[in-house]
């Protein structure tokens, strides 16, 4: 047993109200510079819909991720030998089309034009040659479906859909949508490090943040390509690979990732999981329909002594070890089960969770009126406005017993909660859901508590790290006293 | 005079701004040592100018290199006419690839305007200094061909006296102009790598080849400190 802690995140979709705060928090931190303008680490798209970059889930297309291959796992468009051998050029590369050409607006000229018949207007000039453009795409142009089903139809997710489902999902009354914001899922196998072939991503030991090295990148690009959530970019001014780097010297003085810090939905959750590092092939490798199953198995009850001592021995902080205990993540992912991995079948063992939405038919169309009686107080979850199968595309590899026992344990806990509050519903439609997913008052309680009203430091439990102890591994901090600080002080100017 | 200052002033030159300049670059500059990929600017294009011109150009790199270490090799080769054709044919083949390569190269960037974004003045020199060297490589092997075997008894000679610190020039005196031409400017690139984006075939990622994929970097390694033998019994360690 090889036990290693590991930062992860829940992200609760029915929360989500896509403001877009995170990617805007982010953003004035992290990307507001030249060469990353067109990047979003954090950003929320639109489901069902084409995301960013467009299509970004059509492995067919950027060939991102790992496929099965035999016993064991392979890249699926980078790897040893496709690697070197697109380095000259990398045919899966998603280029600056399939995201956006960032633009900004000549706002100078409302000031400076000359007097003239027209009101002068602001014309919006790409920020990459200066030159006026008319934007055709954005990092969110098809938020809230963009005002047409183009986009939604186009949706990866809903390809292998019957067409009764697919006309089902998009009838324009029923027309439903959810919001999915994402961030790098730091992953336990990741595809970028393993398509890196400068050596310059690398997962931190400690916490599992997985980061770039900017002196070591040299513009292979293959991580693009590799990452099948599209997590890594090209700063096309520094030519150097750029990702989400989860605030880590934020998360190292234990305070909260910025785009999590600021949510104003309060649907993100941060906290420690430990997982055991010498399971990772085989819960890679292992047949799709366990994929979601095994993956979760790989996290271990940090409460179990035999997991502590083991984590202790090696080299777990007490301090992690607390807060894995305390850990949001390891309630929603494995104690209470509500949380699943983006598209487990891209097999990078990804640590970013997410409760599905619960969109229940609250009424239909039928014979021209808007019928809102139904025979239960939600309806089924059989019926939900997303039919289960896109669902199970999206978090379960497409299995939809999974997805469909999440949201039985959802409906659950709020049929408990509209009995203890209200009181208006018969026993029996509350206890039998209740009993169908083996759930007690207790549980439901603490799952309403955590999800509807959990105070800042239940969302975070962050161990800040012994970074003072790291330092002092790498140089003594006394012959450095008064200067400007340590490590890489070069300005980011492109090389020749 | 001339000789002295192009066939052996020039390549020690070059040779000692090569080693000095990318140890320094690589080292005191680690950020700027990139390969300033342009295709996520231009994907398709690219396609057409990239391949060719850097197959042929690695083609070529170890012809050259071959001639040089092993001459005896290729002069053995060479005896049977045909498979001289044959060598000669393919490596005419490489060059023209590499030209054509290069020119869609250079069209492509001066007919964008967001790679003229990102091009620097370095840029333009390194495509003068790419069409000199093929261009002219190509004039030597059409009007004075079978290079692969007189490389070996004239130029071998001439690029070992420098490697051995007796440089002698009389060969290169002897030469015709293209050839020449083709040995001055290769000298000239190879003083600029360290100037130039060309650094970037110094750090081929070799080590990729024999890596784990997965790569883990601890900051901290306390089982490393628990189990070290450096620690005496008794004495705590300097960080625990």
């Amino acid at each position: 047993m090889d036990i290693r802690s590991q930062i992860a995140m829940v992200f609760h979709l029915d929360k989500c109200i896509g403001c877009h705060t995170c990617s805007i928090a982010c953003k004035n931190i992290w990307t507001d510079r030249k060469g990353a303008e067109y990047m979003w680490w954090n950003n929320v798209e639109t489901k069902p819909g084409t995301g960013y970059p467009s299509k970004w889930e059509d492995q067919d297309i950027y060939k991102g991720g790992w496929e099965k291959k035999g016993k064991t796992i392979r890249l699926k468009g980078a790897g040893k030998f496709k690697g070197l051998k697109n380095m000259f050029h990398n045919p899966n590369m998603p280029v600056l089309e399939d995201y956006y050409e960032p633009w900004t607006y000549q706002y100078e000229h409302l000031f400076e034009a000359e007097e003239g018949d027209d009101q002068p207007v602001a014309r919006p000039v790409s920020l990459i040659t200066g030159e006026p453009i008319t934007p055709k795409a954005g990092p969110n142009w098809d938020d809230d479906l963009g005002g047409s089903q183009e986009y939604a139809r186009k949706d990866v997710n809903a390809r292998n859909l019957s067409a009764a489902e697919q006309e089902a999902m998009f009838q324009l009354e029923r027309m439903s949508f959810h919001y999915l914001p994402r961030i790098c899922n730091h992953c336990l196998n990741p595809a970028c490090v393993a398509a890196c072939p400068s050596g310059a991503i690398y997962k931190r030991g400690e916490d599992g943040i997985v980061l770039i090295n900017q002196k070591k990148c040299r513009a292979w690009r293959m991580c693009v390509t590799a990452c099948p959530y599209k997590k890594s970019y090209f700063n096309w001014n520094t030519g150097k690979s750029e990702k989400c780097l989860l605030c880590y010297p934020r998360v190292e003085s234990g305070q909260a990732p910025a785009c999590m810090h600021s949510c104003v939905g309060r649907i993100r959750y941060l906290g420690v999981l430990l997982y055991d590092a010498d399971k990772i092939e085989a819960v890679a490798s292992c047949a799709e329909h366990d994929l979601v199953e095994k993956h979760l198995d790989i996290y271990l009850d940090p409460n179990d002594p035999a997991v502590i001592k083991a984590a202790r021995a090696n080299g777990v902080a007490d301090s992690t070890i607390t807060s894995a205990q305390n850990s949001p993540v390891y309630k929603f992912v494995k104690k209470w089960g509500l949380a699943l991995p983006l598209h487990p079948e891209f097999r990078t063992l990804p640590n970013l969770f997410y409760v599905p939405p619960l969109l229940p038919t609250m009424a239909f169309v039928e014979n021209g009126s808007y019928e809102t009686t139904s025979e239960s107080f939600w309806g089924a979850i059989e019926k939900s406005r997303l039919p289960m199968k896109y669902l199970a595309n999206l978090f379960s590899a497409g299995n939809e017993k999974t997805i469909e026992t999440v949201l039985k344990k959802l409906m659950a806990v709020r049929l408990h909660r509209r009995n203890v509050t209200v009181g208006d519903l018969p026993e029996d439609e509350v206890n039998g859901p209740m009993n169908e997913v083996m759930m007690d008052k207790d549980t439901a309680d603490a799952i309403f508590r955590l999800t509807s009203l959990p105070l800042f430091d239940d969302r975070f439990v962050i161990p800040a790290a012994h970074r003072e102890e790291a330092m002092e591994m790498l140089e003594s901090t006394a012959d450095v006293k008064g200067n400007t600080g340590f490590g890489f002080k070069e300005p980011p100017k492109r090389g020749l | 005079m001339f000789n002295n200052f192009f066939f052996i002033g020039l390549p020690y030159a070059a040779l000692t701004v090569l080693l000095v300049g990318s140890v320094f670059r690589y080292y005191r500059l680690g950020f700027k040592v990139s390969s300033l990929s342009s295709q996520f600017l231009e994907g398709r294009e690219l396609f057409y100018g990239s391949r060719p011109f850097h197959w042929g150009v690695i083609f070529l790199f170890f012809g050259h290199a071959t001639a040089f270490l092993i001459p005896r090799a290729v002069i053995l080769w060479d005896r049977v006419p045909l498979r001289l054709i044959i060598l000669e044919v393919t490596a005419l083949g490489f060059a023209f690839s590499a030209l054509f390569g290069l020119l869609m190269l250079i069209q492509r960037r001066f007919k964008n305007k967001r790679l003229w974004a990102v091009t620097t003045k370095m840029d333009v020199f390194v495509y003068i200094m790419l069409l000199t060297q093929i261009i002219s490589g190509i004039w030597v092997a059409w009007f004075a061909h079978w290079g692969s075997a007189w490389f070996a008894t004239s130029l071998t000679p001439y690029l070992r006296s420098l490697f051995t610190f007796t440089p002698d020039v009389a060969i290169m005196a002897q030469m015709p102009l293209s050839v020449q031409i083709h040995v001055v400017s290769a000298f000239v690139f190879i003083g600029m790598i360290p100037f130039t984006r060309f650094i970037h075939f110094l750090v081929y990622p070799f080590a990729y080849i024999t890596r784990n994929y997965q790569v883990v970097i601890w900051n901290w390694d306390r089982k490393k400190i628990r189990t070290s033998g450096k620690l005496v019994n008794g004495v705590r360690s300097k960080n625990n």
